[in-house]
């Protein structure tokens, strides 16, 4: 058994390796310079744990081996032996990993976006149970659950909670930060690539804190101003015909006590903006694709695939669904 | 055994007896009886907490699963950390000092044998209290740390967070006047000779952990009443809408939370440190350090809080502060750790299934210990905080670093207890199922967590990379489960069938395996008089100890119901003192507070006022001055 703990170590890190391109929120599969800093912490630290592990396990096998040893003049180690193995060798590892973690913190600290670039964009994200509100204030855009950013910019990340605590987290992007009532933190995006990085709740925050995810779109500056541009026009009116039947439907429904869409009678606060709700991937916080099956779905029985959120199941003929799921379709 | 040592020890045998039959049961102050309950009260809590365990295990094997529903696992994840946390891990430790803290510093009976039955009916009230929301459906459902505002009553509108609030208020007084008992007992009735340089290392343990209990306890308490009286009464401590900070339940939840985790800790590494010199055959290397490490660690436990809350978005300089402060604590814990493999690689040890479990321990635990360094390291903690890696970490320290060092001194002790050895070889591979299980179970959830895998997730999707890591910590649950039983099993065969064991089956060097297993009621027929650290390999001074009991029989205190207070530092003796014996009122006193806490919850008014009434009546009977007997 206990050789094997070696070869465990060095499987593990094959292990470990092998999951870095598998998830799509790896810590260890960084696309940020913060985050980076924080995966090349990590691997300082997993490697001298192992040596410390590896240490200490030789000295238990030892303990093993050295039952069955007997007589006189053997190794006796005493005091001296636990000053400098328990106090020294934690000292020196200590000294080191904090001079390490000073210099990484920088790198994590929301306060570098503000510095080395002024003009940077800002992005407001509230949390809610249970999905992101998400707002670019100089644009006057508003959206949910997808957070576009230009790549190679920072960004400066407004957290803050319209309820309960929630934590941003989008772990190849950064570390996480907390969203606490009545207060306002930052956090620097920064993507070295372009690409889309999901991000998700991390602390606990109710029923549905599982399902509470979003998609972060890193792209170039050009697409990401194109992107914004679109966001930023009011709802698209509807044509004659279904769409327009469509609307009517939404506005004739509760729907309007908590969505919002731009330029109509629905002006609700509760639940995701829905101006340009098709232009979104996914629905419900990054928990079902954006298709009109899951978006049907969604509408008559909200409660089957998130049970206990907020939205109650709406009560529709197939027409008049059918209607709906084209209005909602041409909110691009 | 001469006439005099005869009359003496029967004598002792009358003054000492308590009435047989269930009603002494119930009256019982003798902290054997009460620490076994302590034990199996414990375990019967630890058996719940793992079965909720093994729900979550289940929910958690696949992706997508709807096993339980997402409020059912809330209030499964809920009750496991607080099953574990507040009803298994420290009443588990409390019973083995319960037990064994008299008998190793050689008195009768802890300083306040009362109090002690008080205690231990408190810790059943408040666990059945709080049990009983899980019966009706509405258990605690916010998390073990209970963060607001997911607990006040604009977001969680049932009884379910009453019942964590009052509850803990309620098991509060168990453990404070538990930790109160533990540190007059180990200052105050140690044998005459045993100097502060000479107490048991587990003793040691046990008085920094009260010590910490004492100071920890308040803050707790402090919490759950503000977050009861918001709930109940519409006070505003936490929301912001009336003024309050939420940050202040977290700083006094976490100033009480993490001198916990020490409070767990510590008695466990006391067991270890019973047993090391032990079964090494060689006293302990380095015990002044190791006494210095343990309380200090305990002391440093509550300059550390902060690092539970590195996410929040606290300024940047307090957290290299707390940063410096949490990775201090590798160095005491690095002295015990080296003083122990010290101690064995010195000595001739041989291989128990205690002994096993001890270097089981030293494996799991340092492992457990590293990753805790790492969450000192504040970026790494902003990135894997509240991520299955800390699931993982947490495990590593508190199941390998209290679980293990529990069986190993359930296999240590129990021939003491019951006079009978467990079976060695049920014991050995009981071991390498609850090791091997332990590690496939937890060893995963680094991985997951490392992977981005949120904790408290009633379920996740299947193409985030994480199911596999799930899966095999699903698998390796139902190994450990099966090691767990195993020990189980060997206890109850043990107990139908089980060898005898003698006084001192391993060769013990402290105090307890001088006397008879099971000990009689009085413990030490005569107050051991101790000349160093190993008090039982000091065969001269147990010899004078006996032909005091057969000579002119001086600290044999047959006369009366008596122990010895010796002084705090130096252990001179000081002289006897009379003990209380068997009585109703901690039972009667532990009913009336539930009485309170019962009437609160269901707010029934006149059952909280006569709660109240009875509780007073309950501390004056128990107060009661008493004729002396004639």
């Amino acid at each position: 058994m206990r050789p094997s703990r070696y070869r465990g170590a060095g499987l593990l890190a094959v292990v470990v390796c092998a999951g870095c391109g598998g998830s799509d929120q790896s810590t260890l599969d960084p696309a940020s310079r913060a985050s980076s800093k924080i995966a090349t912490l990590w691997w300082i630290m997993f490697a001298a744990g192992v040596v410390v592990v590896s240490v200490v396990s030789l000295l238990v096998l030892l303990v093993l081996l050295r039952r069955r040893e007997k007589g006189v003049g053997r190794w006796m180690p005493g005091t001296a032996f636990v000053a400098v193995l328990g106090f020294g060798i934690p000292l020196a590892v200590l000294v080191g990993l904090f001079a390490l973690t000073l210099s990484t913190i920088p790198a994590t600290s929301p306060a570098r976006a503000t510095t080395s670039a002024p003009n940077a964009l800002t992005v407001d994200v509230t949390g809610r149970q249970w999905f992101w509100d998400v707002e670019y204030p100089a644009a006057g855009v508003r959206t949910a659950n997808e957070i576009h950013i230009p790549v190679g910019e920072p960004v400066e990340l407004r957290a803050r909670t319209a309820d309960v605590i929630h934590s941003v987290w989008i772990p190849r992007l950064n570390r996480k930060i907390d969203m606490i009532p009545g207060r306002t933190n930052t956090l620097t995006l920064e993507a070295n690539r372009a690409g889309d990085f999901r991000g998700q709740c991390a602390e606990f925050c109710g029923l549905q804190h599982a399902h509470m995810a979003f998609w972060v779109v890193a792209e170039p500056r050009a697409r990401f101003e194109r992107w914004l541009a679109a966001q930023a026009r009011p709802a698209h009116v509807p044509s004659p015909g279904s769409e327009t039947r469509g609307q009517q439907v939404l506005l004739g429904s509760a729907c309007v006590y908590c969505h919002r869409i731009a330029g109509t009678n629905a002006t609700g606060e509760v639940g995701p903006d829905l101006t340009h709700v098709a232009s979104r991937r996914t629905l419900a916080a990054a928990t079902i694709p954006n298709t009109r099956g899951y978006l049907a779905g969604w509408i008559l029985d909200p409660q089957h695939v998130k049970p206990g959120n907020k939205m109650p199941a709406t009560d529709l003929d197939g027409g008049q669904l059918q209607d709906l799921l084209d209005y909602l379709e041409s909110l691009r | 055994m001469t006439v005099a040592e005869l009359e003496r020890v029967e004598q002792l045998e009358r003054s000492w007896a308590e009435a047989p039959g269930f009603l002494s049961w119930l009256t019982t102050v003798d902290h054997k009886r009460i620490g076994v309950r302590y034990l199996v009260t414990a375990f019967v809590f630890f058996l719940i907490g793992g079965a909720e365990a093994a729900l979550m295990r289940a929910q958690l094997a696949r992706p997508d699963s709807d096993l339980v529903s997402p409020g059912t696992y809330d209030q499964l994840f809920s009750m496991h950390g607080v099953t574990m946390i507040f009803l298994f891990a420290t009443p588990m430790l409390f019973g083995f000092g319960n037990y064994l803290v008299p008998l190793q510093i050689g008195a009768r009976d802890m300083a306040f044998p009362r109090l002690n039955a008080l205690s231990y009916w408190v810790f059943v009230g408040a666990g059945v209290f709080l049990y009983s929301g899980l019966a009706l459906g509405n258990a605690p459902n916010a998390g073990w740390f209970n963060y607001v505002p997911l607990s006040e009553s604009s977001f969680s509108s049932g009884p379910n967070i009453d019942f964590y609030g009052l509850g803990l208020m309620f098991l509060g007084i168990a453990t404070t006047a538990g930790a109160v008992n533990f540190i007059v007992t180990i200052l105050k009735l140690r044998a005459p000779g045993m100097s502060i340089d000479r107490i048991p290392i587990f003793c040691w343990a046990l008085l920094a952990t009260s010590f910490s209990v004492v100071f920890a306890i308040p803050s707790l308490t402090a919490a759950c009443g503000m977050l009861e009286l918001e709930r109940l009464y519409g006070f505003h401590f936490f929301d912001v809408s009336g003024g309050g900070q939420p940050l202040l339940w977290q700083h006094l939840f976490w100033i009480f939370g993490h001198p916990d985790v020490y409070i767990i800790f510590l008695p466990a590494v006391g067991i270890v440190g019973s047993i090391v010199p032990v079964f090494s055959r060689r006293s302990l290397v380095a015990y002044p350090w190791v006494v210095l490490s343990t309380v200090l660690i305990g002391m440093l436990g509550f300059g550390v809080w902060v690092h539970h809350m590195f996410a929040v978005g606290l300024p940047q300089v307090s957290l290299a502060f707390i940063a410096a402060a949490s990775m201090t604590i590798a160095i005491p814990s690095g002295i015990q750790v080296f003083a122990w493999l010290a101690t064995m690689l010195g000595g001739t040890p041989f291989v128990t299934t205690s002994f096993l479990y001890v270097l089981g321990f030293l494996v799991v635990f340092v492992i457990g210990g590293i990753t805790g360094v790492m969450f000192a390291s504040v970026p790494f903690d902003q990135q894997t905080t509240d991520s299955y890696f800390v699931v993982a970490h947490f495990h590593y320290v508190l199941v390998g670093g209290a679980v293990f060092p529990m069986i190993a001194g359930l296999y240590y002790w129990f021939p003491k207890i019951t006079g009978r050895l467990l079976d060695e070889r049920i014991g050995k591979a009981s071991f390498w199922l609850v090791f091997v299980g332990f590690n496939v179970t937890f060893f995963p959830m680094h991985i997951a967590g490392l992977l981005g895998m949120p904790r408290r997730v009633y379920t996740y999707p299947s193409d985030m990379g994480w199911g596999i890591y799930n899966l095999i910590s699903s698998l390796g649950a139902v190994v450990l489960t099966l090691g767990v039983l195993a020990v189980g099993v060997n206890v109850v065969l043990t107990l139908v069938r089980g060898r005898g064991a003698g006084s001192d089956p391993w060769g013990g060097n402290t105090l307890e395996w001088t006397v008879p297993s099971p000990p009689p009621p009085y413990n030490f027929a005569v107050i051991p008089v101790v000349t160093g650290r190993d008090p039982a390999w000091d065969a001269a001074a147990r010899e004078r100890d006996h032909s005091r009991l057969q000579g002119g029989g001086e600290l044999v205190l047959a006369e009366g119901h008596e122990t010895v207070s010796t002084s705090p530092l130096a252990g001179d003796l000081e002289g006897p003192i009379e003990m209380p014996g068997e009585s109703w009122w901690p039972l009667a006193l532990a009913t009336s507070l539930a009485l309170v806490f019962v009437g609160i919850i269901s707010a029934l008014h006149p059952v909280t006022i006569a709660g109240c009434l009875l509780v007073a009546v309950s501390i004056v009977g128990w107060n009661w001055p008493r004729r002396p007997a004639e």
